[in-house]
């Protein structure tokens, strides 16, 4: 018969692998940085193998497009815009999920436990993923237009021709605004539901089922033609891929956008703040 | 030291933390104990800033979580370690967290190695960790930051009895060394074995609070004899209360002596002689349990 003793645990230096130091208050550390957190949640987008192929997805299907285009449209079709439109198309649908997903996962995934806890401040947090998916949708756009224009000069030489370069830096700028504009909606849509699948949903209703609705109002009803522009957030949005912007648009689209966007952002805001995180 | 002043939560007409007042000194690991739904873990929500309190206050030195202004060097965190997403590496969220709380690069590798997870567990996702991994992982989140407090909720769970003696070893050295611990479990041994002082509390209100030795302090005496109805009658003619459970034991809040006595001086040979364990405390917590667990149910 054997009698095993079990000794009471001491503490110090002798109780196993814990790190041997003193376990004391400390001088109050330094505010965590705003420049840190938006890092940090960049990283977070590209973390995960969903998040890496979504990013992926941006440069991927650009170029996918862009040999598409090469491949099947008529020779003089080879032109600079034609290749950004090509390429804008699957932008305009991944941008808007690299918002919703930015937000969305920290509940859907929970991981908002630890990173609430980290930095118990929601608006910076949801602040640095604003700034960060702005700077996706960015960086995006200019791979489409890096993308775009070794399209154009793949196109000359393909079929002979010259480069056609018929699209202006303000035509481009105004193209990236826009699909700014479709990646932030999506991240309002994030904050606003704060699920993954409901936001998704969401997102494609507004695009896909609401614009044929209002365009059947508009089309049997005179007043709502009229209003339209002034109401409608995708309405409002497409001079931006049209070239030019009058000032009238600009103002249907501060004003469309406050009711789609800025109203539900600020609505979002207030529910995410005072909400538990489980 | 943490201190919770008469917080209060509610949801609507229910209420989930009542009233509950109670401190965890520095130096001592606390134990908050409660069946399930007792509101443990409202209570360490409020606590982290993550649900905003009815009435009351939570504060850590002083200080209300959401104004400290880098928490995680000096508040160690695990609520759920369920929490994360599922699609990242062990390795990467504890680089996450480096990286948020501005720790050098090498203090992740630290704590991999403090709560043993190999280079291969760290490289793999999540989603594929057992719950024991699951906890290690959040331990070593929680003490990335090297802080003076731990906040840990069911800490034990899905730990197999060497995790759990290892937690037990970890904790007690880390409050040893000047740390404070909170960590909630429902199970009265599992943190028996590792708390100081304890705190209970079920329905959303404290029902009792102290040390470990004072709450399961030996109250009475338990024997046994060959002939219990002769023992019986002796400890009744030496004017001794007692019960006598079905399992034939006789409890008795005399002494050990008195008891030993009175069986000497009848002649009774007793087969067991022994201080009652702490059955107050342990009486008290199934009680509490028993409202609300679903007995009966088979499992």
């Amino acid at each position: 018969m054997s009698t095993t003793v079990l000794e009471p645990t001491v503490g110090g230096p002798t109780s196993g692998d814990s790190t041997a130091t003193v376990v004391r208050p400390r001088a109050a550390a330094a505010r965590i940085p705003l420049t840190r957190i938006v890092g940090v949640e960049l990283r977070k987008m590209f973390d995960t193998r969903a998040g890496f192929w979504l990013m992926a997805s941006i440069v991927i299907t650009s170029l996918l497009a862009t040999a598409a285009l090469i491949v099947f449209a008529p020779d003089d079709a080879l032109t600079f815009d034609n290749f950004a439109a090509a390429i804008g198309a699957p932008m305009t649908v991944i941008l808007p999920m690299i918002g919703i997903l930015a937000v969305t996962s920290e509940w859907s995934q929970r991981s908002g436990l630890t990173t609430f806890t980290l930095i118990p401040h929601r608006g910076r947090v949801l602040g640095a993923k604003f700034l960060a998916a702005l700077v996706v949708g960015i960086v995006a756009m200019f791979i489409a237009l890096v993308v775009g224009t070794l399209g154009t000069l793949l196109g000359s030489v393909v079929t002979g021709l010259d480069p056609v370069w018929n699209a202006t830096v303000s035509e481009f700028a105004l193209i990236v605004v826009g699909s700014v504009l479709g990646m932030l909606f999506g991240f309002m849509l994030g904050v606003l539901i704060r699920n993954s699948a409901g936001a998704i949903v969401a997102y494609f209703v507004y695009t896909l089922v609401l614009p044929p609705l209002l365009g059947l109002l508009a089309s049997t009803q005179q007043w709502f033609a009229d209003l339209q522009p002034w109401v409608d957030y995708g309405f409002a949005q497409a001079p931006l891929f049209n070239g030019t912007v009058t000032s009238e648009q600009w103002q249907q689209l501060a004003v469309s956008g406050t009711l789609w966007f800025l109203i539900p952002l600020a609505v979002g805001l207030v529910i995410v703040r005072r909400s538990e995180v489980k | 030291m943490i201190s919770v002043e008469s917080l209060t939560k509610t949801y609507g007409r229910f209420t989930a933390v009542d009233d509950v007042t109670f401190t965890a000194a520095t130096g001592r690991v606390t134990g908050f104990l409660g069946p399930n739904g007792a509101g443990k873990s409202t209570t360490l929500r409020i606590l982290t800033g993550l649900t905003p309190a009815t009435a009351g206050t939570a504060t850590i030195d002083g200080r209300r979580f959401a104004d400290l202004p880098n928490p995680g060097r000096e508040i160690g965190v695990l609520l759920d370690a369920s929490a994360q997403h599922a699609g990242r590496t062990g390795r990467e969220i504890l680089t996450i967290a480096q990286r948020t709380m501005g720790l050098p690069k090498s203090r992740v590798q630290e704590m991999l190695d403090l709560v043993s997870l190999t280079a291969e567990e760290a490289d793999r996702r999540v989603r594929n960790y057992s719950l024991g991994m699951r906890q290690r992982l959040g331990i070593a989140t929680a003490l990335l930051g090297d802080p003076h407090v731990l906040i840990l909720d069911e800490p034990a769970n899905g730990l197999d009895p060497a995790g759990i003696r290892w937690m037990r070893d970890l904790l007690r050295g880390y409050a040893d060394r000047g740390g404070t611990v909170l960590l909630s479990s429902h199970l009265l041994h599992e943190i028996e074995v590792i708390a100081d002082d304890l705190v209970v509390i079920g329905n959303g209100r404290i029902v009792a609070q102290g040390t470990k030795t004072d709450l399961l302090a030996t109250v009475g005496t338990v024997t046994r004899a060959k002939d219990r109805a002769a023992l019986s009658r002796a400890l009744e003619e030496a004017g001794l209360d007692h019960t006598v459970h079905p399992d034939g034991s006789v409890h008795t809040d005399a002494t050990t002596d008195q008891v030993g006595e009175v069986a000497l001086a009848a002649g009774l040979a007793l087969t067991e002689l022994r201080h009652a364990d702490g059955a107050g405390l342990e009486e008290m917590f199934l009680e509490l349990t028993a409202q609300t667990q679903r007995e009966g149910v088979a499992a």
